[in-house]
Order: C-alpha cells, then structure tokens, then sequence
C-alpha cells in the first residue's frame, strides 16, 4: 500500500520543481561519475594513448625541449624484421624432426578442437572467428618457442618471457595447492607454517633477487659448504643460459607461491564439510574426496587467482634485472626489462614499442584465459 | 620557589644568548646560508663517498648544505637527461661522466664555467693535468665542468707472485693470457682454496664494456691520439668489424674462462674485491685498485701489487684492407720495443657540472663545493682513498708522494702506480673515450649487449661484430652520418 502511495507522490513533487531542478537532478549522476572518469581518462587512458603515440616517434634532445619525429611503424618494425629481431624473438632456424613432431601434434590439437566447435550446436560465425584468430596467435607464438627452445636457435625476450610466465604459474600453482592440502591437515604448527609459507611474499623483489645471487654464487655465498661438498664450485648457475634462466624462475616461484597459497586456503578452508563427509560414507578414498569433491569447488577461486598471476608474471623484471642484469647475454632478459634497457639510453620510442607489445601478448592471453576457461569454470560452479 | 625562577630565568637568558652568538657567528661566515645544493651522482660508495663525507665540512665553511641523491649507474645518464629535458630541475648539480656532454651542452643543460674556473685562484686549474682541462672538462672551447677524478685503465699484477715465478709483468696481451693460465686454479693467498689467473668485470649493463675497448684500442689505434679507436673519421664506419676487432674478441673469450666461475656476473667491485683478497694474479681495472691495495681494513695484498700500462700488441690494424699487420715504424710509430700500446682513457673521470637552470644562489653554491672538491687540499687526500673512486688527475698529485705515504702505500709502490698512470697519461697514442650525442647507446646498449652476448656464447664473434657495427650505423644514420662525424672529430681534436 504505502509503496503505492510514494510513487504517486513522486510525479507531483517533481512538477512543482523548476526545470533548472530538474535538468540539475537527471544529471546528477553524471556529476557524481564525474570526477572519477577524470581520474581514469588522465592517469590511465591518456598515458596509454599517450605512449602510443610515442611508440611510433623517435625522440630527440634540442635546444629548450624535445623534439618528436613521427616515424610510423618503425619501431615495430624494428622488432619483428629489423635490428632488434633477435633480441626480441629470437633466432629461428629451420625446423628439425624432432620440432616438427612437436608442432604437428600442437597444431594438430588445435584443428581438433576448431573442428569439435565447427561440430557443436552452440557454435556461432563470431565464435569461430574468435578461436581462429586465437588458434592462429597462439599457434605463431608456440611455433616461436618450440623452434628457438628445442633447435640450435635461442629464444628472445618475447619467448623467456613465455617461458618465465607458462613455467611459474604451473609451479606455483602446484606447489601452492600441495602446501594449502597440507596445512588444511589437523597437524601440529600448522598456524606456524601458515606463517613461515607467506613470508617469502613480504620481501621486496629486489631483496629476494639479492638473496638468490648470493644462494646462487657457488664460489663465496652461504652456500658454499654444500657445492664444496659435491664438487660444484666451479660451476656458475649464472653464466649459464638455462642456469640463469632457472634461478630467476625458482625466485620468482618462491617469492609468488605464497599469494597462491593464501587464496586457494582461504577457498579451500571456507568449503562446507558435509560433502565431503558425503562423500567419506559413500566410501570415496583420499584421491576421489580431492579431485570429485574438493578441486571442483576450488574451480573459480583458482581461475581467479591463475589469471592475477598471469597478469602479474609478464611484468617480471626485478628478478632478472638485479640477479643477472639480464645476462649472460640477453638469456634472461624479460619483456619488461627489455623496454627498460632501450629506454635507459632514452630511445623512448623504441622502449614504448615494446611495452605496446608486451600489452598485446598479455591482452590476448588475457582474453583467451578468460574466453576458453575461466567463464566455464564460472559457469560450472 | 622564586629562587628556582630565577634560575631558570637566567638559565633561559644564558642559552638565548649562546645561540645569538652562535647564529652571529655563522651568519658572519656563512657566505652561502640558507642554500641548499643538490647534486646527483652514482651509487656508491666510490664517488658518493667522498661527496657525502665532505659535505658537512663545506657547510660548517659556507653554510650551504650539499645534499647528495645518488642513482644507479645505469640509470645516471638517463635521470639527468630527462630532469633537464623536462625542465623539472630536481638536481642542480651532477658528478657524472662527461662523454655525455656531447647531450647534455648543446641543448644548453649545462652551465658554462669557463670564467668561474679562470678566476677562481683557490681552484688551481692549471694544476690539473691538460688532458682532464681539455677532454674532461671542456667542450667546443668552452669549460662545463670541474675535474674530480682522473680515469685510465691500467693492468694489475702480483708482484711477489710473478717475481717467485720468474715471470715479468705482461708487455702484450698474448702475455696477459699466458701469465693468467699460469696461475689459473693454483692456491694465490695461503687459504687452500684454487684462485683465478685474472679477475674482470664482465656483468651486462655494468661498467664492463670499457674492458673490451683497453684489450682492441692495442689492435686499433697506433698513429696517434688524433686517429681515434671507434670510428673511421673518413667516413663515421665503425671499427667494429674488422681482423682487430676479432683479435681482441678472442682475448676477451679467453680471458673469460681464465677468471672466477662467476665472472660473466662480476662487476667491478666483485673483480676489485676479489683482487685485493688475493684470490687474482692480474686485474685489469682504472686506478682504484692501487689504493685500495693498501687500505689494511680490506686488503691482503699490501705491497705486493705491480700496476703497468695496458699491454699492447705487435700486430696492428691497417684500416684500408681490414688486415693485422707488424708493427714497423711507419704503422706504428710510437710503439716501445716494437709493441703498440694504446692506454685507454676509459670514461673520462668523474666531473662535476652545475645544471644551468639552478638559481643564481645555488650555482654559486653549486660552483664553490666542486672547487672545494677538486682544490689540492682536498683532493690529494681523496685520490689515495680506495673507497672514493677518486683517482690522480692534478700534477701534484704525482708529485707529492706525501698523502700516498701517509695512505699505507709504501714509496716504491707509489712511484710504481703512479708511474703506470704517468705513462697512460703521457702516451702520445692515448685513446680518448666516445663522446658524440647518443653516446650512452653506441656503448652502453649496442656494444654492451652484444659483448654480454658474445661472452654467453649467444653469438659467434662474427656475428658480434656485425650485431655492434650494424645498431652503431644504424644510429649514426638515425641522428645523421655527418653530424656525427663531426661531433667524432671534434672530440678527437683536443690540445694534449
């Protein structure tokens, strides 16, 4: 009854008001968003447009300021078929048996799965287009690391940086779960190690990167005892490609597996227990309980928490950047820390080129992430 | 009661006058009070050190407070570049590489201290050595900055090592070779543990790339200063690409197997700390690790370092055909004993400037902490320091052993330190260092990278080459193949 009575009510009082009242209250709103889209539009949309343009300019010093040449896609250019190929993709060489092999099997997955959809009665002319373009990206970035990962070639930034990310989040991920099982578990100190496993997030990067260049110097660090011990004090984890490439992955596993595991405990320890009591009377051993009950309903907290992760992994640079310079060589020299070396000897606009770049590789992983698994996932849950 | 007040009334009295005294006192001499001065420079501690250490004396003379911001190296060029270019202003001076003036003067960042310098009596000027007056300090004739340190690169080696050995200190860089595979994995300082035949800094995106140019300029310069190491000053054709560029290439390979496991991650510091532990029979270095050697608190090789000139080569690049040739007297005219040596004066020396847009105040400030700095007094004590990164610049430097001695090091080994510095300093085919715009990207990106890449086995020395000689043209074409090549000549034209 009353609610009728107000919204009689309402168009009276809103005819007795002036039209300048009236103009004022419909754009209210408007006012109130207001400040907040100022603050986007000048802190996040104009940089971006900003250093857009930037990536197609060259920048140069003159007397009272400075000097933009627009130079179209040269900087790009630069990168994909110029000077900075092999420091940004690679060296490629012709493909070998066993890269063939691999690709065929990869390539002939993703056929399968375009096919299946072609196949399916939900499939729609936007869908597939969708999963092409993503079949065709994904399919050239795969090529590129099967054929300077497991040939004579060597990867550029583009592909360490894949290697950096695919590598640390399935680590991570893995481990964070293990660790999360376990202190689930009734055992004692488990509030301890709850303690002890988020430590390693508090450091600032640049600290654990010093410490894993000390763990990792086999000749004077505290760890020299144990390489002595087994003969290994000749050997340098950070002359070597593939060694470097690995103490920055294990640093960056041990600094970010704690963030992991502090979402998938709080997820896993808010489940209701009596499905899992369920499912104990219906005789389900300690496998079926994890992966038929357990894991499903981690699902979306997981997703979540992958996709911050991949987000975040691509902007890797404190790590390499203070552990090995990005050396030996370019070997573990990320995305990031590629556009801030050009950029140190102010070649801003080649710098902003790259950081395009790594905003379209992130982009598209972001988006297919989100396309192909996480809104299934959702859905499911 | 009331005799408590009065005591405190008195008290009270007492401590206001004390400070009106005091405040008298300060204002009477404090020419610059109220000023504050910040000057930007390098992480340290070399460098910072002595900045930061003598600051709160300058401001007990003056009144000026100096604050000293420091970046890392590889970020310095950059900072200041963009804190001028952007007209922020945060730095009103810099202790900083002058091979950047090349960027930092024409666009008019820089103030011209051409008339301070001269009537500045207290300053000495003509007592720095020529070379630091006119490459270090001046550009197109005009002075920028104040010389703070002088630097060449120079060879280090155990004497008492080689002298039980009956080895002679390296005279060419095949020499340098056969002395560090010598002492390669054998015990070098008693504590049991094999050492390293020579420690470098090899680290990316470091100070590294300064080694590679002391082991080529042997290969690549003997006609004389004037000739220059890195461009052809015909044509601005780097001189990357050739049979004595590859040579050196081949040293430096060696070299990076004949060191610590680490080296490739080694900067100068790791490299000076593991020589002055004993643990390298030769270094190649500028001129820190003389006094370090004999500061007791770090040192186990007191009086027992050797320093000489950077060994040379008795083969030479003839520039028209790309080939080595032997030195004779036509290709190599002041080779000593038949060797061409080439002392590289790497850097330049830490200068300071004064930011043009400072206010008048604060540059005067600015202009009386880097005489203050440079003065005798001042900086006869700091070049004997290890930790100040100041090495000798000023004759009297060399002259007066006094504050050597008084720094541990005993006279034979000065004579011997300086010496080496004396005859870099005095070769009339010393190599002067890159100083044309965009410099930071020819040798801190381009050549850095490649060489970083070189060492890691990522290229070939035929594809460094090429990689370094073709980003080199490849900018030189971006800012202008004959603007360029007259910025080259014209750093190659200084008064010696």
């Amino acid at each position: 009854m009353s609610g009728q009575a107000s919204t009689r009510a309402v168009p009276i009082a809103a005819s007795a008001r002036s039209p300048l009242v009236s103009r004022l209250d419909r754009s209210a709103g408007a006012v109130f968003i207001l400040p907040a889209v100022l603050v986007i539009l000048t802190f996040s949309i104009f940089p971006l447009l900003a250093s857009l343009y930037v990536s197609l300019t060259r920048l140069s010093f003159s007397e009272g300021g400075v000097h933009l040449t627009f130079v179209g896609l040269g900087n790009y250019a630069k990168l994909v078929v110029g000077i900075d190929r092999t420091h940004f993709i690679g060296v490629t060489v012709p493909l070998t048996p066993l890269t063939a092999a691999v690709l065929a099997a990869v390539y002939g997955g993703v056929v399968f799965l375009l096919v299946r959809y072609l196949r399916s009665p939900g499939r729609t002319a936007l869908g597939f287009v969708g999963r092409l373009v993503t079949a065709v990206i994904a399919g050239t970035l795969v090529w590129l690391v099967v054929d300077t990962v497991l040939t004579s070639g060597r990867p550029g930034t583009l592909v360490v940086t894949l290697i950096y990310v695919s590598v640390d989040v399935s680590v991570q991920y893995v481990l964070a779960l293990g660790l999360a099982l376990l202190v689930v578990q009734h055992i004692p100190g488990r509030r301890f190690f709850r303690v002890v496993f988020l430590l390693p997030m508090m450091i600032t990067p640049v600290g654990v990167a010093y410490l894993f260049r000390m763990l990792t110097d086999t000749s004077k660090g505290p760890l020299y005892p144990l390489w002595a011990h087994f003969g290994l004090t000749d050997v340098s984890w950070v002359t070597n490609p593939w060694g470097a490439r690995l103490a920055v992955m294990i640093g960056d596993v041990w600094q970010w597996t704690p963030f992991i595991f502090i979402v998938l405990l709080a997820s896993i320890e808010s489940l209701p227990v009596e499905l899992n009591e369920a499912a104990v009377v219906d005789g389900a051993n300690r496998w079926q309980l994890f992966w038929g009950v357990t894991f499903p309903q981690i699902l979306p907290a997981t997703s979540t928490v992958v996709l911050i992760r991949l987000i975040e992994a691509f902007k890797i640079v404190d790590l390499p950047n203070v552990l090995t310079n990005g050396g030996p060589g370019t070997a573990t020299e990320s995305l990031t820390l590629h556009a801030y070396t050009i950029w140190r000897a102010l070649d801003i606009g080649g710098s902003a080129a790259v950081a395009y770049m790594l905003l379209f590789v992130v982009t598209f992983v972001g988006i297919t992430y989100v396309n192909l698994f996480r809104r299934r996932v959702t859905a499911m849950a | 009661m009331n005799r408590y007040l009065a005591r405190a009334v008195v008290l009270v009295m007492a401590a206001g006058l004390v400070a009106a005294c005091n405040s008298t006192t300060s204002s009477s001499g404090a020419k610059f009070s109220g000023t504050t001065v910040r000057v930007v420079t390098f992480t340290g501690p070399q460098i910072a050190e002595p900045l930061q250490r003598r600051a709160p004396d300058f401001e007990k003379l003056t009144g000026a407070k100096i604050e000293v911001i420091t970046v890392p190296f590889s970020d310095l060029y950059q900072k200041l570049l963009t804190d001028f270019a952007t007209k922020t202003n945060s730095y009103d001076a810099t202790v900083f590489d002058p091979q950047w003036m090349g960027d930092y003067v024409p666009p008019g960042y820089l103030e011209d201290l051409t008339d301070r310098v001269q009537n500045d009596s207290a300053l000495q000027w003509t007592d720095i050595a020529p070379f630091f007056r006119d490459f270090s300090a001046t550009f197109k004739g005009r002075v920028y900055t104040v010389p703070l340190d002088g630097d060449f690169q120079m060879v280090y080696y155990r004497k008492d090592l080689l002298q039980r050995d009956g080895l002679t200190p390296p005279e060419t860089w095949q020499d340098y070779i056969n002395i560090a595979k010598h002492f390669q994995g054998k015990d070098l300082n008693g504590d049991g543990k094999p050492d390293f035949g020579s420690c470098l800094a090899m680290k990316r995106s470091a100070q590294s790339y300064w080694m590679y140019f002391s082991i080529a300029a042997a290969y690549l310069q003997s006609q004389g200063t004037k000739q220059g190491t890195f461009f052809n000053t015909d044509n601005m054709q780097p001189l990357t690409n050739n049979a004595g560029a590859a040579a050196a290439l081949d040293i430096y390979k060696q070299l990076s197997k004949l060191g610590p496991p680490d080296q490739l991650n080694n900067d100068v510091g790791d490299s000076r700390g593991l020589f002055v532990t004993g643990r390298c029979a030769l270094s190649l270095d500028w001129g820190d690790i003389g006094p370090l050697a004999v500061d007791p608190t770090q040192s186990k090789v007191q009086d027992k370092v050797g320093a000489v000139i950077l060994p040379g080569s008795k083969q030479v690049l003839d520039r028209s055909t790309g080939q080595l040739v032997d030195c004779s007297s036509t290709t190599c005219p002041y080779a000593i004993n038949g060797i061409n040596h080439s002392p590289f004066a790497a850097f330049g020396g830490w200068s300071g400037a004064i930011n043009k847009a400072a206010s008048a105040k604060v540059k005067d400030a600015a202009y009386a902490f880097l005489s203050y700095m440079s003065q005798p007094a001042q900086s006869s004590v700091d070049v004997t320091i290890g930790k100040t990164g100041f090495n000798p610049y000023r004759t009297t430097h060399f002259t007066n052993l006094g504050p050597w001695e008084t720094s541990g090091m005993s006279e034979t080994a000065a004579k011997d330190y300086l010496g080496a510095i004396k005859a870099s300093l005095n070769s009339p085919n010393m190599v002067l260092d890159m100083r044309i715009p965009q410099t930071a990207f020819y040798q801190q990106t381009a050549l850095d990278t490649a060489l970083a890449q070189f060492l890691a086995g990522e290229l070939s020395a035929a594809q460094c080459m090429t990689q370094i000689t073709n980003q080199w043209n490849s900018k030189t074409d971006e800012i202008g193949r004959q603007a360029q090549l007259t910025a080259y000549k014209s750093s190659l034209s200084v008064t010696k």
